[in-house]
């Protein structure tokens, strides 16, 4: 259990709240739609803060206009994660944006162990910081 | 009340008589030229001056082209060695303000063979130098400033600028948090860490130094940075999240600010800030070091107040924002207009629009009054600091949507049941305020009612509305647009 004040990883645009519930992941789903992004899902037993690349659930969907479609891929991919992070990422193509628009967390492992602080000391009291996930020590392939 | 503009240039075009030693009329110099169409490559100022008694407002209008460009006083015949009538700028409108007797909008284009490529330092030395002192004005103040692609294009701009910043910190689809550590001025490095933790792992992305913070007796810089980061790394292992703190770098000298940001670097830092005081070469310095360095650079506007925020005299923060992107900063303080800093909200939504713009409009109601193409520079992160708390957040994220660092110092650090409650509090409201909009919300309508549900769940949020709910600051801002009535407050 992390320590924090909600007690769960807080990356994503809605941590601090309730879980959403399908139906109002629907509405964020259709706010994104409506201004032209596209949605994917990604997953991951790895929430390293640093770990840009979580595992792609298929490719964006482009060309998906309607959310009980990208609810339906969610669905599946929980179905086969179950205990794993699973975002839900918005994308922007506009001209000098290019980026992410939206991305919140739609499910996660019963347990978030949350991360080490390992120090190094160096010269001049400086120390070189680095987190390990508690989730990830055993190799890939053999975590659930 | 109308006072008439007279237009007709009589310039002298006999050069004989033109460069005979003497005294002529700035008009009669070639500093007026109503006819005259801007050139794309021109810059293009708009003065408010207001002329002394008895001074011509079009004579005044073309003495602001000549002392900001080529002239002196008197005639000196020197000028026919250059191809002088490039160097002069060129005065080409003059309207009396809306409602404001004595004052006259005067427009004056400036050939782009004036400025020395990619610096902010030599484009003021024309535009705001020695012009600002010219004894036949009471009062000048630059208003807008609209830039070609050509001079754009010979600036950096911002190092990061806001797309790559929320790439790095991974933190997207909403306002991102900030809070200044307080007090400002006596903590020692141990007990500033400690405000900067809380902060950092009550929800908060950004902790930050405020601008008067550098290297006192109470506090030496290193032992600053040195309990930050620890504060930093250890949010961040308690939350899964990338966290920050502006270690502020300001100093004496650009050396002393190059080793401070190098030690920022060295322990990690994502950013690091500096303040309007340093100066323009300063600042540019700075930016290019934060570029070669991957890092963050914060502008704190310390000092703006002292030549942008009356109305009659000195420059506008719009064309200082506008110079602050080309220099290249990534975030800008850009007010609030509802917490407890100077601000009428549409003119500082003109602030924000000339950050974030892939192209501004023309918005008079803002306070704009060019088009400007920003030709693909990054885009500045405006920041929003002084007196806003979390009971405001409906009115905040209204008045300036996503793409803001929100700044609340005592609203965190002030919360009754302590840093890491004022932390939650905010986040809370927050989150509950963007996904209230994305549903589809009338946030402007149903703002407070969307806090107090999301408070019954969350006794900080709760403790935050009881503690503040009802603190506004009402007063009436200095610096509004003329061509609409001062909008109220909203509350």
């Amino acid at each position: 259990m992390m320590t924090n004040p909600v007690g769960k990883i807080t990356q994503g645009q809605f941590s601090f709240l309730p879980e959403l519930t399908d139906a109002e992941i629907s509405l964020q789903i259709e706010y994104g739609l409506k201004r032209g992004y596209a949605w994917s899902i990604e997953y991951t037993d790895d929430p390293h803060p640093r770990n840009t690349y979580w595992e792609m659930f298929g490719m964006p969907m482009f060309d998906l206009k309607d959310a009980a479609g990208v609810l339906l891929e969610l669905d599946s991919c929980r179905k086969s994660f179950p205990q794993h992070y699973i975002r839900l990422m918005a994308f922007d193509s506009t001209r000098g944006v290019e980026s992410i628009a939206m991305s919140f967390i739609v499910n996660r492992p019963d347990k978030e162990p949350g991360f080490a602080l390992l120090r190094e000391e160096n010269r001049g009291r400086t120390q070189r910081y680095s987190l390990r996930n508690y989730a990830t020590e055993r190799p890939e392939g053999e975590r659930s | 009340m109308a006072i008439e503009v007279r237009g007709g240039a009589t310039v002298i075009t006999d050069a004989k008589k033109r460069y005979k030693a003497g005294v002529l009329k700035y008009r009669q110099m070639g500093y007026w030229e109503p006819d005259y169409v801007p050139k794309a490559t021109d810059t293009v100022c708009l003065f408010r001056i207001t002329p002394q008694e008895g001074v011509d407002p079009v004579e005044a209008a073309a003495a602001v082209a000549g002392e900001s460009s080529t002239a002196t006083w008197t005639v000196v015949w020197t000028d026919r060695l250059t191809a002088c009538d490039n160097y002069r700028a060129k005065a080409f409108k003059v309207e009396p303000v809306p409602n404001a007797p004595g004052q006259f909008f005067a427009w004056v284009a400036y050939d782009i063979i004036l400025f020395e490529e990619g610096s902010i330092a030599n484009m003021t030395a024309s535009l705001i130098g020695n012009v600002f002192s010219f004894k036949p004005l009471k009062a000048a103040r630059l208003e807008d400033i609209q830039i070609p692609v050509a001079y754009v294009k010979t600036f950096k701009g911002p190092p990061t600028g806001l797309i790559v910043e929320r790439e790095r910190l991974d933190k997207f689809g909403r306002p991102l948090l900030g809070a200044t550590t307080k007090p400002k001025l006596g903590l020692s490095g141990r007990n500033y860490g400690r405000v900067v933790y809380e902060g950092l792992k009550g929800g908060l992305d950004f902790m930050k130094d405020d601008e008067n913070i550098n290297s006192q007796p109470f506090m030496h810089w290193r032992d600053r940075f040195l309990y930050v980061m620890e504060a930093v790394n250890k949010a961040s292992a308690a939350t899964g999240e990338v966290k920050g703190s502006y270690l502020n770098v300001t100093a004496a000298t650009v050396e002393d600010m190059y080793e401070r940001a190098e030690f920022a670097k060295e322990l990690g830092s994502v950013i690091v800030m500096i303040d309007l005081v340093v100066g323009w070469s300063a600042i540019q310095s700075m930016s290019n070091w934060a570029r070669r360095h991957d890092m963050i650079l914060h502008m704190h506007r310390a000092g703006h107040g002292t030549y942008t925020r009356q109305k009659n005299h000195g420059v506008s923060f719009r064309v200082i924002a506008k110079w602050l992107r080309l220099a290249g900063v990534d975030h800008l303080h850009t007010g609030t207009a509802v917490g407890k800093l100077e601000g009428d909200p549409l003119t500082v939504q003109g602030y924000y629009n000339v950050c974030r713009d892939s192209y501004t409009r023309q918005d008079l109601p803002r306070g704009v009054f060019f088009d400007q193409d920003w030709a693909d520079i990054r885009k500045v992160m405006p920041v929003a600091s002084g007196g806003i708390h979390a009971g405001q957040m409906h009115q905040l994220l209204d008045l300036f949507g996503d793409d803001v660092v929100l700044q609340f110092g005592g609203g965190t650090i002030g919360h009754p049941a302590g840093i890491q409650a004022g932390a939650v509090a905010n986040r809370v409201a927050l989150e509950a305020m963007v996904k209230a909009r994305n549903e589809g919300h009338d946030i402007r309508a149903e703002g407070l009612e969307i806090l107090r549900k999301a408070a019954r769940s969350c006794s900080p949020l709760q403790q935050a509305l009881d503690t503040w709910g009802e603190i506004s600051f009402n007063y009436t801002p200095t610096d509004a647009s003329d061509y609409t009535p001062t909008a109220a407050v909203a509350h």
